[in-house]
């Protein structure tokens, strides 16, 4: 595999963990992007040659689901709860003070690759409303006097 | 394994194994460690706790565990004592974990201003029953039994707590006793839409097919909702048990559970469970020497709301986009790959599990004539006891929100429940004697849905919610049918006008239009109830509405481009923090000059309210009204 993701067959590696049935794209789409972080049109096309689709089959797949992502995200990922419990709890507010704070808008991502942000369905921490996640970390009962010290940028 | 009878070996096993590990350390310390504990800080304390033993050398074990719903309490701590009963501390800070130890780890009083109470039958002198707090009175733990009591990661937990024990009694039942059970309990599908789940079953095990599918629906996707979050990450076992005494009774050989990717702390739970299955025979083939064979694997979702429906689900796993088709054919008659399939939702496993143990009259015996059993729901929004609780079916809203939930915070005005989320609707403060069930939640024009609950007070706005649940379903709309895909659209397009001034009287009606054909003519049920949020929101708040359209008003104050900011000239001090905290530099004064806010510059963000020190209280917020002040600061006292 010549992809410029792709210099040490990694993604090769993914592959092979996995029978050829289409069952399988979805699964596959998943650990190639925790692998890079995102799919590339590389992955995509070497996806489709392994599974034997074509590759507005794997891009139809793809896009369908949220969680896919087509270009490559921040070394943060930052996600702000957009749920029901959380807008009754004006996370609205948090997210405007993230997207100012880190000047871009939901969906898009820092020009130094530093951070991404996104709007997300809901944690299921909603007792803790309004939450936001960095990377891994789940944060509660945000402010948005707290984001600033949440984003590290204080 | 051999014979089922050796189901009893494994449980002594299992108690022996349980009752050395609860006597192995003279103290044992317990801490919530599901997703909301985490967030609370569990992670903190626990390496606070940790440290602070080890510094003084004190023999404790320290566990980790679930969630048991008092999620505006965590991080919770427990402590065991050997020969004591269990005592329960909230909102624990790692500051504060000292106090602990040396109150009741090195001393032996239990009295702290985090206490709560104690757990067991046993009491202690002085300090009151965790279980008789108001909020977990009412409450009958059923599909949560084991929530916060078990250790997740370890199934000789769950087996001594009577794990399993329903499932060796399935299996020494035949197919139709097991289902007689189920349909006896009255249990209905807790995954929204309520069907009876021995029905279900019945219709599935009838159907021919060389191979039958069942599958778990851990999608959760209603954006307010984490029972089924909670089950999994604290007491994944009830819902295996569950499957596999539903593989049993339909004749299934392999299960997925389909559980939604934001939850991998759930999802690792789910794995760490099927392993330790394994080693007991629980899983695979020839289960507990039944000649029962089951295989079962997990799915992740990936992010689409429309995944939960059944047959989008389906169409995902088979490595599709998650596109609804319509039925019949039924899943029971054709479901995955074209074989007969069940669904059921990961709470109706649960509650499954303790049915075959406990027996379906016992289950029964709570509940409404037509709602059977308990309901779980995801209490959350403005009410103080946010959390996870357990009710049996009939408890009134007015129950839940003041008795379980502790009423509204700071003193606000209690406006209405949403259940259901973007399929379900707003019951108003004056029905809150409604019960929760699935006939009393519709004949208000709501459903019960999966069983998220968020508590509105008189701050929310129920356009600005209706126009929210729209975004939601707009978004999330899968595309393949019109009403949906462009009437969602359409509909959200008038609520947004709605909420930034920008409705004509007419539009109302076109709405309620929209909401019609939508619901009619959508193939499936995401669309088809899509537009309850505004028919409620319509029904109930109509006076809304129509001060939007012809006031030019937002009565809760909450629609930015309907409300303004002002200070009141004699009322401001000139202190200049709200001017240092406004983000838009929209505030003019100065020293011993009061503070005006320029209407053009205004983003409505509210931080001048907030800034405003309580004593002073000059921020005032309007909507459909003007304030009189002056066009630049003044000397403070001329106003
Ligand atoms: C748009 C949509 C989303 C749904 N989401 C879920 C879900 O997240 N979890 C769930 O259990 N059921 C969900 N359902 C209901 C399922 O289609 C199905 O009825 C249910 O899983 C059956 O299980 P039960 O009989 O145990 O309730 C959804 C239905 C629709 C129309
Ligand atoms: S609504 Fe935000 S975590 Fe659920």
């Amino acid at each position: 595999m010549s992809n410029e993701t792709d210099a040490n067959g990694r993604l090769d590696d993914i592959l092979a963990g996995y029978g050829i049935e289409r069952s399988n794209i979805i699964p596959i789409l998943q650990a190639v992007q925790a692998e890079f972080g995102y799919l590339s049109v590389g992955s995509i096309s070497a996806i489709a040659k392994y599974l034997r689709l074509s590759e507005s089959v794997v891009y139809g797949v793809s896009t369908f689901y949220a969680q896919f992502k087509f270009v490559p995200v921040g070394k943060r990922l930052i996600r702000v709860c957009r749920g029901t419990a959380c807008h009754v709890r004006g996370v609205s507010r948090v997210l405007d003070e993230t997207s100012k704070l880190l000047g871009i808008d939901p969906g898009e991502t820092t020009a130094d690759l530093e951070y991404s942000l996104e709007s997300i369905a809901c944690f299921g921490s909603c007792a803790l409303a309004p939450v936001m996640v960095v990377n891994e970390n789940v944060h509660g009962k945000v402010t948005p006097d707290r984001v600033k010290k949440i984003l590290g940028k204080d | 394994m051999g014979k089922t009878s050796d189901f009893k070996d494994i449980k002594e096993k299992a108690i022996k194994s349980y009752e050395s590990w609860r006597q192995s350390e003279p103290v044992r310390i317990i801490v919530g460690a599901g997703t909301c504990g985490r967030a609370a800080g569990a992670d903190a304390v626990i390496e606070a706790l940790k440290d602070e033993l080890e510094r003084r050398q004190i023999k404790a074990a320290v566990t980790r565990v679930g969630c048991i719903g008092l999620c505006y309490l965590e991080p919770l701590v427990d402590v065991v004592k050997q020969g004591k009963p269990r005592v329960c501390y909230g909102n624990v800070t790692p500051d504060k974990v000292s106090s602990i130890i040396d109150g009741y780890i090195v001393g032996d009083d239990p009295q702290s201003d985090m206490l709560l109470g104690s757990i067991g039958d046993e009491a202690i002198d002085g300090v009151p029953k965790l279980f008789d707090m108001p909020v977990l009175k009412p409450q009958v733990r059923i599909a949560t039994r084991n929530c916060g009591f078990v250790d997740p990661e370890d199934i000789n937990q769950y087996i001594a707590r009577g794990g399993y024990t329903g499932l060796d009694k399935a299996l020494k039942m035949t197919q139709e006793e097991v289902i007689e059970e189920v349909s006896k309990s009255g249990l209905r599908g807790r995954g929204g839409a309520g069907a009876p789940t021995g029905w279900k079953w019945n219709l599935c095990r009838q159907s021919s097919g060389d191979k039958k599918y069942i599958i778990c629906n851990a999608d959760e996707g209603d954006p307010g909702a984490f029972m089924d979050r909670s089950v999994l990450e604290s007491d994944p076992h009830t819902v295996l048990e569950g499957m596999l005494i539903g593989a049993y009774a339909m004749g299934a050989t392999d299960g997925y559970i389909y559980c939604r990717a934001e939850y991998p702390q759930a999802i690792k739970r789910l794995n760490q469970a099927m392993v330790q299955m394994e080693e007991y025979g629980l899983l695979g083939e020839n289960i507990l020497g039944s000649g029962l064979n089951f295989h079962l694997k997990i799915k992740e979702g990936a992010g689409a709301f429309v995944c939960g429906e059944e047959t989008a689900l389906m169409m995902s796993i088979e490595g599709n986009r998650g596109m609804p088709r319509p039925r019949p054919p039924f899943p029971a008659q054709s479901g995955l790959w074209g074989y007969p399939t069940n669904i059921n939702n990961v709470e109706t496993w649960a509650n499954v599990s303790a049915i075959m143990e406990k027996g379906g009259q016992w289950y029964a015996s709570y509940g409404t004539e037509k709602s059977k059993g308990t309901k779980t729901f995801a209490l959350a929004g403005k009410v103080n006891c946010t959390g996870l609780i357990e009710v049996p079916m009939g408890i009134s809203l007015h129950e839940i929100v003041y008795d379980i939930g502790g009423g509204i915070p700071d003193g606000k005005k209690f406006k209405a429940v949403q259940t259901g989320g973007p399929s379900g609707g707003f019951i108003p403060a004056n029905l809150d004697h409604l019960t929760a069930d699935y006939e009393s939640l519709a004949s208000a024009g709501s459903i019960m849905g999966s069983g998220a609950m968020v508590v509105m007070d008189e701050d929310t706005c129920a356009v600005d919610m209706a126009r929210y649940f729209l975004t939601f379903t707009q978004s999330e709309s899968c595309g393949k049918c019109v009403p949906c895909r462009v009437g969602t659209g359409e509909m959200l397009g008038i609520l947004e006008k709605l909420c930034a001034d920008e409705s004509k009287p007419e539009d109302i009606d076109r709405l309620m239009q929209l909401c019609t054909t939508v619901s009619r003519g959508s193939l499936c049920a995401l669309g088809g109830t899509a537009p309850n949020p505004v028919l409620t929101s319509l029904r109930y708040f109509k006076d809304e509405y129509d001060a939007h359209v012809n006031e030019h008003r937002c009565p809760s104050l909450m629609c930015k481009e309907l409300i303004s900011f002002y200070i009141d000239p004699a009322k401001c001090k000139a202190c200049m923090i709200c001017a240092r905290n406004c983000p838009s530099e929209a505030i003019k004064g100065g020293k011993k000059l009061i503070h005006v806010i320029d209407q053009d510059k205004c983003i409505r963000c509210g931080v001048c309210l907030e800034k405003c020190p309580a004593k002073f209280s000059a921020v005032i917020k309007l909507s459909g009204d003007k304030m009189d002040v002056p066009d630049e600061p003044i000397p403070v006292g001329e106003a």
